[in-house]
């Protein structure tokens, strides 16, 4: 018995280190210097810890700016999918109404429809209105989420009627009933869509590059990989660094809300 | 079940939604279906060619090769993440601490960003001076037979996290007493494996199956990265084609039609996996 728990742990270990060593490794490489990368490209450790890279990654790009636009980019996707999914969710699951089936059967349809299949009829008709390399390309697109719909939808056929019958004799205006009070019965609800979808399109790179062409909007994932593309050979401490900087907040975002996440990720 | 207040208040509910799932989801795939029967070069007007790009993509094989190519990817990537997945959360599925850092571990790579795993994977398996490169001498990335299943298995230790977590969950519907009740019937843990762990899981599995399934036809990041489709167009995997076609080579006759099959094929995955999450049972996203 003693032996087997001994290997489980020894396995356990393994796992662990082969999720952590990359990890590791991209941090170790981020602070060494470059002629220690072209001599030693697999010393383990840096001779002397220093912080020279992170410094050349904000001499090349304006990380403040690319994180900026990052996180205002998916904060308002992630609040608009919530405000319009209320909202919708609320009279599929409770109105009664006609057209409902086709409205629901739409935003079931729309479940199948990836972004990789939209991307290039979307960038034509973007580019006709002039909103390639504006937030509006960003955002708009993702602005309804047919999977949140559905998810408050579900949701709300589990909130009795009585409470909005009572909110209604109360005399609340819909938007009230929908914002104000079932929006809070639905909390772990919107929660789970709002860090999924955060952590999402924190981290997306297709969309934002192929909806820009230039600078004006350009997001921390995309600055990061454009980073290895501009010549001058490979300075992989630079990249590594840009890489710790990019990934930092989402492991921070993930070590606060690591329940939610998985909950939300993992289902039931 | 309420009654609206006036004939238009569901509609205003709906309205936005609506609008933009149409605007976004359903006009973009009528309208890539009428543009894959134009050759269009963005810059010139664009000139009916009826099914032509469809014969072509035929004609010269490249469509089978795309599609042979993706398929090869996602058996991969598939049967990776799941045999993984199921292995770490029968080995993870513990109390404590030590083993709950451990499933954090392996999920947090699925929470990071698809950029940094890709850098860091090219970083690694660079023939120059990567430290996998260095124990094992191949050119991972460079190798037209090697470079396949080594975007692959970035993408399996990448996602390995997620078929955990959902594995996990189905663990953990499975009521202890089963199997107790087939150890003390004298079943060695292969048997309560085979007999009862594994019949009550197989609707997990379906939907661990489906949904990594999709996930991997739709890869990009990696080969974008990593790769941009080469060497000798060993990595041109399907959603990289069609970007090729309409952002390299500004044919976007040739990446509507790509774009139609794309959507077909996914369509049918999809099929599959509608009937597997109703196995699993509704919830879960």
């Amino acid at each position: 018995m003693k032996r087997s728990a001994l290997g489980v742990t020894a396995l356990a270990s393994l796992a662990a280190a082969a999720w952590i060593a990359p990890y590791a490794w991209m941090v170790a490489t981020s602070l060494k210097t470059l002629p220690e990368i072209l001599e030693h490209p697999t010393a383990p450790l840096p001779e002397h810890v220093q912080l020279g890279a992170y410094r050349e990654v904000f001499g090349a790009i304006p990380v403040g700016r690319y994180m900026a636009t990052t996180i205002a980019m998916a904060t308002l996707i992630a609040v608009l999918q919530i405000a319009l999914a209320l909202p919708a969710g609320y009279a599929l699951a409770k109105l009664r109404f006609v057209g409902k089936k086709w409205a629901f059967g739409l935003v079931l349809a729309c479940l199948l429809v990836p972004a990789q299949v939209t991307f290039v009829p979307v960038f034509l008709m973007l580019a006709k209105v002039r909103l390639v390399n504006t937030m509006g390309a960003l955002v708009l697109p993702f602005a309804v989420s047919a999977l949140g719909t559905f998810l408050v939808r579900q949701a709300l056929l589990a909130v009795p009627d009585e409470i909005i019958e009572a909110a209604r004799l109360d005399g609340a205006s819909e938007a009230t009933i929908v914002y104000r009070i079932l929006g809070p019965q639905l909390m772990p609800t919107l929660v789970s869509l709002f860090l999924v979808s955060f952590v999402f399109h924190y981290n997306d790179y297709f969309w934002p590059l192929v909806m820009t062409t230039d600078d004006t909007v350009r997001t921390l994932p995309l600055g990061v990989a454009l980073l290895r593309e501009q010549g001058t050979g490979v300075r992989w401490h630079i990249v590594m660094a840009a890489n710790v900087i990019l990934s930092a907040p989402v492991l921070a975002l993930f070590a606060l809300a690591q329940k939610q996440l998985v909950r939300a990720v993992g289902g039931r | 079940m309420m009654k609206p207040r006036t004939r238009w208040h569901p509609w205003v509910m709906l309205g936005p939604s609506l609008a933009l799932l149409v605007l976004f989801f359903v006009v973009p795939v009528v309208l890539a279906a009428y543009q894959s029967s134009f050759s269009w070069d963005i810059l010139t007007p664009p000139e009916s060619v009826g099914t032509e790009n469809y014969r072509a993509l035929v004609r010269n094989g490249e469509l089978w090769r795309i599609l042979g190519r993706t398929l090869a990817f996602s058996v991969m990537v598939v049967a990776g993440a799941m045999s993984l997945g199921l292995g770490l959360a029968m080995l993870l599925n513990r109390p404590g601490r030590f083993f709950a850092f451990v499933r954090g571990a392996i999920f947090s790579a699925y929470v990071v960003s698809w950029v940094a795993v890709a850098l860091l994977w090219t970083w690694m398996l660079d023939r120059d001076g990567g430290i996998v490169s260095s124990i094992v001498h191949v050119g991972f990335l460079t190798d037209s037979r090697v470079v396949l299943p080594a975007l692959a298995g970035v993408t399996v230790w990448k996602i390995t996290g997620y078929a955990m977590i959902v594995f996990l969950a189905g663990l953990q519907g499975i009521p202890k007493q089963l199997l107790e009740a087939a150890a003390l019937d004298g079943a060695g843990p292969i048997d309560r494996f085979r007999h009862v762990t594994w019949p009550l899981l197989r609707p997990t599995a379906a939907f661990v199956a489906t949904t990594s399934l999709i996930v991997s036809f739709q890869a990009f990041d990696v080969v974008r990265i990593m790769t941009q489709g080469g060497p000798s167009n060993a990595t041109t995997l399907f959603v990289y084609a069609i970007y090729e076609q309409v952002f390299l080579n500004l044919s976007v006759g040739r990446a509507s039609a790509l774009t139609v099959v794309f959507f077909v094929v996914l369509l049918s995955l999809a099929a599959a996996q509608l009937r597997a999450w109703r196995a699993r049972g509704a919830g879960g996203a």
